[in-house]
């Protein structure tokens, strides 16, 4: 046993890194997916709109950690490939970003008047240039607070990634944790950090909403 | 040829046949006024005047195109054919020189240069030339309803329709925005317009449609039709609008 150093609150900064990673690999690849999921919802395609809702019902209803386990030991047994722990976790991350992400912007997009599309159509706009200008701007604002909670529950649960052998944040707690004996300073660091990371976050979408509210 | 051609159509909603057989010729500079119990059709006709509506059987035509919700230029047509709703449908997150210039620069009949001289231009024409640099909610009703219009003009419209636009306004912003369609229908706008505002209807169109279940129960001259309203049904009309 060894106390307590600056060299376990070190090596717990630095697993931060792999927190980030999984979250930015989660939002740069789930973002789109999940704009074209709440844009499929809202499809005047009723077969379309059913398959994306079968798509985020079905994703929305396994647990993370079932998402984990069968891209990494799902794949091997069922398709006979061997996936790569990275690419598993960021297909499981991914989709799971996508789903909720997605159905939480087409609530935005839905919130906003029907009769705006129709005022951007009757002014000769395209599809395209009223979601683009005329809805998206205001279901952004919508969407805004639901979105970065989401994003703060995303960054605790990339400590799933763990079970994965991914050393991130959570994962570096328990390793100093058992190198330290000292559990409860070490966990009460990790959640500290947790903390900080979320803060600044929360406070930004504050801000972010208040100025794209331009109008109140 | 008539700038809107209108050759019986047929609107269903469903089981409820709201049109049943309209039709109906605008000139070029005419400003058509259509009047109605609720229910009897006006809007929907309206609406299938600007494709946002499609109809079930007839034909409309303006400027000679057929007008479908298909139709290629959908796009070009709708900037040709201004609406204006009840509701004026302002775009709440941009300020009124956006709301003006953006469909304008969007669809290049304008550019980034002009686009300010534009939005001034055209709310000068609603007296709301102060306005420019205002958030929509920070505006009347009446003053909404004004930059809704403005904001068909910009797109230099050869017809305009009007879905009874002082409906949703408190009755003292009412006159403010009659003047400004006044003053359009002076300067020869073409003009369809559904209300409910007897007076302006009979001071300044040159037409009244009266419709009545689906249908066009009687058209004339202003003085016309109220001084001498031929069927029973538009006489109650008038009594009861009184």
């Amino acid at each position: 046993m060894r106390s307590f150093s600056l060299i376990d609150l070190a090596s717990l900064v630095a697993a931060l890194r792999w927190t980030v990673v999984l979250v930015v690999l989660a939002l740069a690849f789930g973002a789109p997916l999940a704009l074209g999921l709440a844009m499929g919802r809202i499809s005047r395609f009723a077969s379309l709109r059913w398959a994306m809702a079968a798509i985020i019902q079905i994703i929305q209803s396994v647990p993370l950690l079932g998402l984990l386990f069968f891209f990494y030991f799902g794949m091997p047994v069922f398709l006979g490939i061997q996936v790569p722990a990275i690419i598993a976790v960021t297909v499981a991350y991914t989709l799971y970003t996508a789903a909720f992400l997605g159905e939480i912007w087409r609530g935005g997009l839905e919130a906003v008047k029907q009769a705006q599309w129709e005022a951007g159509s009757c002014l000769g706009l395209s599809l395209w240039q009223q979601f683009r200008h005329i809805i998206a701007p205001q279901a952004l604002r919508l969407s805004l607070p639901p979105t970065v909670g989401f994003l703060v529950q995303l960054i605790k649960g990339t400590s799933l990634a763990s079970i994965l052998g991914f050393v991130e944040l959570a994962r570096a707690g328990q390793v100093v944790s058992a190198a330290t004996f000292q559990p409860l300073l070490t966990y009460a660091l990790v959640a500290a950090i947790y903390f900080a990371l979320c803060l600044p976050l929360t406070l930004w979408s504050r801000s972010l909403e208040a100025r794209l509210d331009g109008s109140r | 040829m008539a700038l809107v051609e209108i050759r019986d159509i047929h609107k269903k909603f469903g089981r409820v046949d709201v049109l049943k057989g309209v039709s109906l010729d605008v000139e070029e500079g005419e400003i058509v006024t259509i009047i109605g119990r609720s229910g009897s059709g006006k809007s929907t006709l309206l609406r299938c005047i600007n494709a946002l509506e499609t109809v079930d059987a007839g034909e409309i035509r303006v400027e000679g195109e057929r007008v479908h919700a298909r139709m290629r230029d959908l796009k070009q047509f709708r900037q040709r054919v201004g609406i204006v709703f009840q509701a004026f449908n302002l775009f709440p997150h941009l300020k009124v020189e956006r709301n003006i210039t953006l469909a304008p620069l969007l669809t290049g009949r304008t550019d980034k240069t002009k686009a300010r001289a534009l939005a001034e231009d055209v709310l000068a024409s609603v007296g709301l030339a102060d306005k420019i640099d205002a958030w929509p909610e920070q505006l009347s009703g009446g003053q909404q309803q004004r930059v809704a219009i403005a904001r068909c003009l910009a797109m230099a419209p050869h017809l305009m329709l009007f879905d009874e636009v002082t409906s949703a306004l408190d009755p003292e912003l009412v006159g403010e925005v009659l003047k400004v369609m006044e003053a359009m229908a002076r300067q020869g706008m073409t003009m369809i317009l559904v209300t409910h505002e007897m007076g302006f209807a009979r001071n300044v169109a040159d037409r009244i449609v009266f419709m009545h279940q689906g249908r066009v129960w009687e058209q004339g001259p202003p003085a016309k039709l109220f001084a001498n309203p031929e069927t029973p049904e538009l006489a109650s009309f008038i009594a009861s609008a009184k």
